[in-house]
């Protein structure tokens, strides 16, 4: 079994407003994969069409070699974790972490010493010793997150699948759970599919990365893949910032108006394209003969970087740029601008 | 804020006019019309003496009637429970012809006096009547029996479950009953397991204010009990007759027992519920 | 079901739910629900009517036009005309004490004016027989002042006052609570006196929730029965609503006459639900306590 989850071709539509426009995807073994897109980009939807919570209206999903299409909710053994982790609340943590135990018909039901083991050994999983009497109202939502989690596992699950993992807990918790999810998943190696929002997220833990706009996904790949070499403008605008400039491409050369401005092209297209030019591929030069002149109009810090505005004419929006460690610039000066690296579109 | 240095005060204090003169006509009008009288029944049954409040309230005909006030309140309020949550359930979950309408007229016991109840009741529940004629082949009768005591009972109680646990079912959280599905749970097992667990705070509240209700029912009842002392006479009608033999403190011995007996009940559930809270969070 | 639809659709789809009931087990419910329905609620409805028209409709007109039942109407809208507005008012003085402040005892009182829910109607009578009757505590000193309370109208009063004093009040207090202070702070810094404060700033936004108490309000003050049934002594023309004129017209064997008048009432009951039920759809998110009785 070289695939564990198959997606087909999927299309999805809810009254006039289709969710998914033929999807595909495959999702190895033991992977990590994260759906990253904008919300109503259909990445929760395919989540939901995964676990059988959705029906496909065209195409198939296949759990190896076997057809999800006819296979019942509990047949496909989905440990899913809810965005709002959905914990039973008149249920203690152990007693929801044993619930998927004790819903197996008689005969596939371990014993009550065997469940009560297990529900130790997963508590001990997610680092919860010691609050199996508490109900889920009494935890705060990063064990609650963790309870979620520890009962998705008891099933011992096919496939594991978070929506927005994250997404209810503070920027701080976030990032500690972050690590940790990581680590669990290398000790446990569940093929894991998470849908995110935040492209941070997608990028740090994923193994792989689907990235979802509009009912389609535009581009899976590594985190480096899809950052360094994205597909189609979307990707490039929605993973980290990207300037655009509209050029046209004769030859190797791009021209910006009538200047050039980036050389070495060896995709052959030639005709109007956009060029998307991250803030740290741009560099202040002295003299070069491929550079876009401009004025500094406004200086601010980002985080530990500190960046320029230039104003480049005959372009409305002005130009992000790092200033890694350059000396800087003084506003008003006239700077030129090397663009080291650019990612090319044909335009639409 | 509120240290041991700050000074008792009845109010926040606030800027806002009126407090004096809106409390005080509540307060009045409280006291003139609920909180006096009641203190002058409760004063009237203590003045009847021990040995006659003893005589009444052990009178086989006042435990008759106690009985099957209390009795047919709890079993028209545990039928008003199980058809009104799958009543509440059906008006959430399925969409079918004639849902609003129907979630509209649920209300009717509400809205439509308890005398009209109770006459019409009577007529469609005696033997010759459209439901009771069907039963009386069987020789079971319906009206002017216990049983029709039950059926009134049931009409007045009926918006109370489906009103108070509707709410609850609509704003349940769908992931909840997904999540169980997932972990393999069937559908029945859902159901019982975790859907109703979160009911049940609404439901015994609907139960108990239906109960509440029935214990002192009047109107829709006397028209369909036949009245039999012994048999089908309620607490309620008891006192009026009580009443109209001027035996004025017979009646407030049996009232004030009647409300005594629902007060406790009454306390007690709001003491589980409040328990339960504790436990679940706000449920 | 619509619970499946993910958060990003407007209209929920009705479709075949991985995880819902059975078709069987759905149908099931469904015909139980409407079954126990059918046996409490619409024959019994239908059965007014059907009763009321047995006679045809002479027989129906003579019945609601008889002084003895056209006495029994008026003395219906009096007693609703006194108690209702009386209500009013002090389920609104309630409600601004109770939402707009922060006191000690509030929860006390909030179950205090709830108490007559609980209270049986008779015993709602009986309480004025025991204080205002000829044996009754101030029996004597008002029989020496030739003023009449029991066995005459002001009793019917304040029988029906009671069992419908909490209606008002506990519409309101939950919306009202709900708003907060803020507005009328506003009000107030603005330079706006108090009384023009609460009719042009609370009032206006509490109107329709206090229209639905209002409207339940006075269901119950028409249609009440075992607590002026006490106090009444049911003296045709002079102490006769109409629920206690239907119960003598029953009582006499009488079946379509009763029924011709327990057919207005009902009417009113079906006006009174048709209203609630429009002013739930319009103003639902006003009503707040509308789920709650």
């Amino acid at each position: 079994m070289s695939v564990a989850v198959t997606i087909e071709t999927i299309e999805k539509r809810f009254e006039n407003f289709p969710a998914l426009r033929g999807v595909s995807l495959d999702i190895q073994p033991g992977e990590l994969v994260a759906l990253l897109g904008p919300s109503g980009s259909g990445k929760t939807t395919l989540l939901r069409l995964i676990a059988g919570l959705e029906q496909a209206d065209r195409g198939r999903v296949l759990f190896g070699e076997t057809d999800t299409h006819d296979l019942s909710l509990r047949e496909r053994r989905i440990g899913f974790v809810f965005q709002h982790y959905a914990l039973f609340k008149t249920m203690n943590v152990a007693e929801n972490i044993a619930f998927g135990l004790r819903s197996r018909p008689h005969r596939a039901r371990p014993g009550e010493s065997e469940i009560r083991k297990r529900v130790s050994d997963l508590l001990e999983l997610v680092q919860l010793q010691g609050l199996e009497k508490r109900y889920p109202s009494q935890l705060s939502g990063g064990q609650r997150q963790r309870v979620a989690l520890a009962r998705a596992l008891a099933i011992e699950p096919r496939v594991l699948l978070l929506d927005e993992p994250f997404g209810a807990l503070d920027a701080r918790v976030r990032k500690d759970l972050r690590g940790w999810l990581r680590e669990l998943h290398g000790r446990t190696g569940h093929t894991t599919v998470f849908v995110t929002h935040d492209q941070e997220e997608a990028l740090e833990l994923a193994d792989r990365v689907a990235i979802l706009n509009d009912g389609k996904i535009e581009q899976v790949g590594s985190a480096d893949d899809v950052y360094d070499h994205p597909a189609t403008p979307f990707v490039c605008e929605f993973l980290g910032e990207a300037n655009k400039l509209p050029v046209k491409v004769v030859g190797s050369l791009a021209f910006f108006g009538d200047r050039p401005v980036l050389g070495g092209i060896t995709q052959n297209q030639g005709g109007l394209a956009s060029l998307y030019v991250r803030p740290q591929h741009l560099r202040i030069v002295d003299e070069t003969p491929l550079a876009l002149p401009g004025t500094v109009e406004h200086l601010r810090r980002n985080g530990p970087l500190r960046r320029a505005e230039v104003a480049v004419e005959g372009l409305k929006k002005r130009l992000d740029v790092d200033l890694a460690s350059q000396v800087a610039p003084a506003i008003g000066e006239r700077v030129r601008l090397r663009i080291t690296h650019g990612n090319l579109f044909a335009a639409a | 804020m509120t240290t041991a240095a700050t000074p008792f005060r009845w109010r926040e204090p606030s800027i806002l006019p009126g407090f004096g003169l809106a409390l005080g006509t509540t307060l009045t009008a409280l006291s003139l019309i609920v909180l006096i009288p009641l203190a002058a029944l409760f004063i009237k049954a203590a003045s009847a003496g021990p040995a006659d409040i003893w005589a009444v309230a052990t009178s086989p005909r006042t435990i008759a009637a106690l009985r099957l006030s209390f009795m047919g309140a709890l079993i028209a309020a545990l039928v008003n429970a199980v058809f009104g949550l799958i009543l509440a359930w059906v008006l959430v979950r399925y969409e079918f012809p004639g849902r609003r309408l129907i979630d509209a007229a649920v209300d009717l016991p509400f809205a439509l006096p308890t005398a009209v109840a109770g006459i019409s009741l009577a007529a469609i529940y005696a033997p010759n009547g459209i439901v009771g004629s069907l039963f009386a082949p069987f020789g079971i009768k319906i009206a002017y029996t216990p049983l029709g005591v039950m059926v009134a009972l049931i009409f007045i109680g009926l918006p109370f479950v489906v009103r108070t646990v509707q709410p609850v079912l609509e704003e349940l959280q769908s992931d909840v009953e997904e999540a169980a599905a997932l972990l393999g749970a069937s559908r029945a097992r859902t159901i019982f397991r975790v859907v109703l667990p979160q009911v049940a705070p609404a439901l015994l509240t609907g139960f108990v204010l239906a109960f509440a209700r029935a214990v002192g029912e009047y109107g829709s009842v006397i028209f369909i009990a036949g009245n039999v002392p012994m048999v089908s006479e309620i607490a309620p009608l008891l006192i009026v007759i009580r009443l109209e033999q001027f035996d004025y403190a017979g009646a407030a011995v049996v009232a004030t027992m009647m409300l005594i007996i629902s007060f406790a009940l009454i306390l007690s559930v709001n003491l589980i519920q409040a328990h339960a809270r504790r436990r679940l969070g706000d449920v | 079901m619509s619970d499946t639809a993910p958060p990003f659709v407007a209209a929920p789809v009705r479709r075949k739910s991985a995880h819902g009931e059975s078709l069987g087990v759905r149908i099931a419910l469904i015909a139980v629900s409407l079954a126990f329905l059918l046996l409490f609620l619409a024959l019994p409805l239908a059965s007014v009517f059907v009763e009321a028209s047995a006679k045809g409709w002479e027989a129906y007109r003579a019945a609601i036009t008889e002084p003895d039942a056209q006495a029994a109407i008026r003395l219906t809208l009096l007693v609703a005309a006194i108690a209702v507005p009386f209500n009013i008012v002090v389920g609104v003085a309630a409600a601004w004490a109770i939402a707009k402040f922060e006191f000690r005892g509030k929860n006390l009182l909030i179950s205090l004016i709830d108490l007559p829910f609980s209270v049986s109607p008779v015993i709602a009578g009986l309480v004025f027989v025991l204080l205002f009757g000829a044996q009754g505590y101030f029996g004597p000193w008002l029989q020496a002042h030739d003023i009449k309370i029991v066995f005459a109208v002001p009793g019917l009063i304040l029988a029906t006052i009671f069992v419908t004093f909490p209606f008002v009040a506990r519409e309101l207090i939950p919306h009202m609570q709900s708003l907060g202070t803020a507005d009328e702070e506003a009000a107030l810094t603005l330079g706006a006196s108090p009384w023009r404060v609460f009719f042009r700033v609370t009032l206006p936004n509490v109107k329709w929730s206090l229209f639905y108490g209002v409207l339940l309000c006075n269901a119950r003050a028409m249609g009440e029965f075992g607590a002026v049934a006490v106090v009444s002594g049911k003296i045709r023309g002079l102490t006769n609503t109409m629920p206690l004129h239907i119960e003598i017209l029953y009582n006499e064997y009488m079946g379509a006459a009763a029924f011709a008048v327990a057919s207005l009432l009902a009417g009113l009951a079906l006006v009174t639900l048709a209203l609630k039920t429009f002013l739930e759809w319009r103003f639902g998110d006003e009503i707040a306590a509308s789920r709650r009785h």
